[in-house]
């Protein structure tokens, strides 16, 4: 029944029977004896022997290491409380920006980000008991220092990136703004107004047209728009 | 009193005895919410709207383990023919709490630990079987929400009018009729949620009620799934696409 030489694509919905046999499985998905269901709107890609399902909607669920885009919503004598636009606020230690020697009657959170601030940082710790906690300390984290942010739903960050980085790398060079990617979602976008137009436009269509086929020739063609070549 | 089913076998709205009301399922039309649905069953008009997982308030209804479900029943004011006071009634509290229970199997709650989960049910305008229509409702708001779900939870009532048994019963039914039976089902595991029963039945006439109930189910599973394929598939048909 199953061609062992193709990717067979499907839409499913929660609850949808995707297939039946010993497959391994990745995310979002429910094993009863060797029936294999849904258990979110998506497309289920099933190959020979493993099944991936890419959600289309959702909440960002914090995974350790992802880089995320943040913004500062509170801070107390011990760190920063940031908004990941997840179930629930992280936490960045002062300890972790300030190095070790911070000492907080001494030093000033405030003086290094208050509330309102924007950062992109790395989830450091999280699990099922704990808050997530971040950390910027790594190449490109910290501040934001400027730039426009701009929210495309979690489960849809991969089209953004697209194969190898392709997918960014055209927007980045048809649109001539930079854009860093939150896995939560939030994307900050720097550069002319002019092209933060265009890039937006862009997202904009990859946010409602992520699941269609031929999406890259779309935005393209979009990028491609008044353009002076 | 009026008769209920005529000579002819039609019910006063001229539907068969088998017949559902005229469905209409819409998915994602509130832009604040997480996951919402609209649905018409019949007059009924109901809004369903999911929030969150989000933190849990108050602090000490947190379960370490697992996300606690909230849900919210209420009957506007300008619902029914004579005003309705906006105050929870002691109905809508029963009601919220017969939703959520009849919500609750379908969701993967353990992946969510911490949280809550709220579920807001709105009757705009209100025929029988609105608690069925909540369900049918609140389960595609949680779908397009994005909560893991084990199924989609469709629900509709069966009962006991003028001696014959029927499906999906009206205000009328509901009030003169003998016997009203919600039932919420999911249809691919084949497990019910929601079991409910006011009057009487012979054992007989509960199997047959009990068999229609779960045809009209399914009948309404079928309108759910093209509700959600319309709205993020742009089809409402389901399809496989061959390779890449």
């Amino acid at each position: 029944m199953i061609n062992l030489s193709e990717i067979k694509r499907k839409y499913v919905i929660p609850g949808e029977l995707i297939a039946q046999g010993s497959y391994g499985i990745r995310g979002n998905m429910l094993k009863i004896g060797d029936k294999i269901y849904a258990t979110r709107i998506g497309m289920a890609e099933v190959s020979t022997d493993t099944i991936r399902l890419i959600s289309l909607n959702g909440s960002y669920m914090p995974r350790l290491d992802d880089i995320v885009v943040g913004k500062v919503i509170n801070f107390n004598a011990f760190g920063w409380q940031v908004d990941i636009k997840s179930w629930f606020p992280a936490f960045l230690p002062a300890a972790n920006v300030m190095g070790r020697d911070y000492s907080s009657s001494r030093d000033s959170l405030a003086s290094q980000l208050t509330i309102g601030d924007q950062l992109l940082a790395a989830i450091a710790g999280y699990d099922r008991t704990r808050d997530p906690m971040l950390s910027i300390s790594g190449p490109g984290l910290g501040k934001i220092a400027e730039g426009n942010t701009i929210k495309v739903s979690p489960s849809k960050v991969p089209r953004v990136i697209g194969k190898k980085g392709a997918m960014i790398n055209a927007i980045e060079s048809g649109s001539g703004c930079r854009l860093s990617i939150g896995q939560n979602g939030i994307i900050v976008m720097v550069g002319s107004a002019d092209s933060i137009t265009k890039a937006t436009s862009a997202l904009n269509l990859i946010e409602s047209e992520a699941h269609s086929p031929g999406l890259t020739q779309k935005v393209h063609d979009i990028l491609s728009l008044g353009d002076k070549r | 009193m009026t008769k209920l089913i005529d000579s002819a076998g039609l019910r006063n709205d001229g539907r068969k005895l088998n017949e559902l009301r005229p469905i209409k399922l819409e998915v994602g039309i509130l832009k604040n919410a997480d996951g919402s649905a609209y649905i018409e069953m019949g007059k009924n008009k109901i809004i369903a709207a999911v929030y969150g997982p989000k933190e849990v308030h108050p602090r000490h209804l947190v379960r370490p383990d697992r996300a606690i479900v909230k849900c919210r029943y209420h009957m506007a004011s300008f619902s029914t023919d004579t005003r309705k006071n906006p105050a929870p009634s002691r109905r809508e509290t029963e009601i919220s709490k017969i939703i959520r229970q009849s919500l609750e199997p379908s969701l993967i709650l353990e992946d969510y630990p911490r949280t809550a989960i709220h579920i807001w049910v709105e009757v705009l305008q209100s025929d029988g079987g609105s608690r069925c229509a909540g369900v049918t409702a609140a389960s595609l708001a949680l779908a397009d929400a994005g909560i893991n779900m084990r199924d989609i939870v469709a629900s509709c009532a069966a009962g006991k009018v003028d001696g014959k048994v029927v499906l999906d019963l009206d205000n009328i039914e509901d009030m003169e009729g003998e016997t009203d039976m919600p039932v919420a089902i999911m249809p691919n595991i084949g497990d019910v949620t929601l079991f409910q029963m006011d009057g009487i039945m012979s054992p007989a006439e509960f199997k047959e009620a009990f068999e229609l109930a779960i045809t009209g189910c399914q009948e309404i599973y079928k309108l759910q799934k093209q509700a959600l394929f319309t709205k993020y598939f742009g089809t409402d048909q389901p399809q496989v696409q061959e390779g890449e």
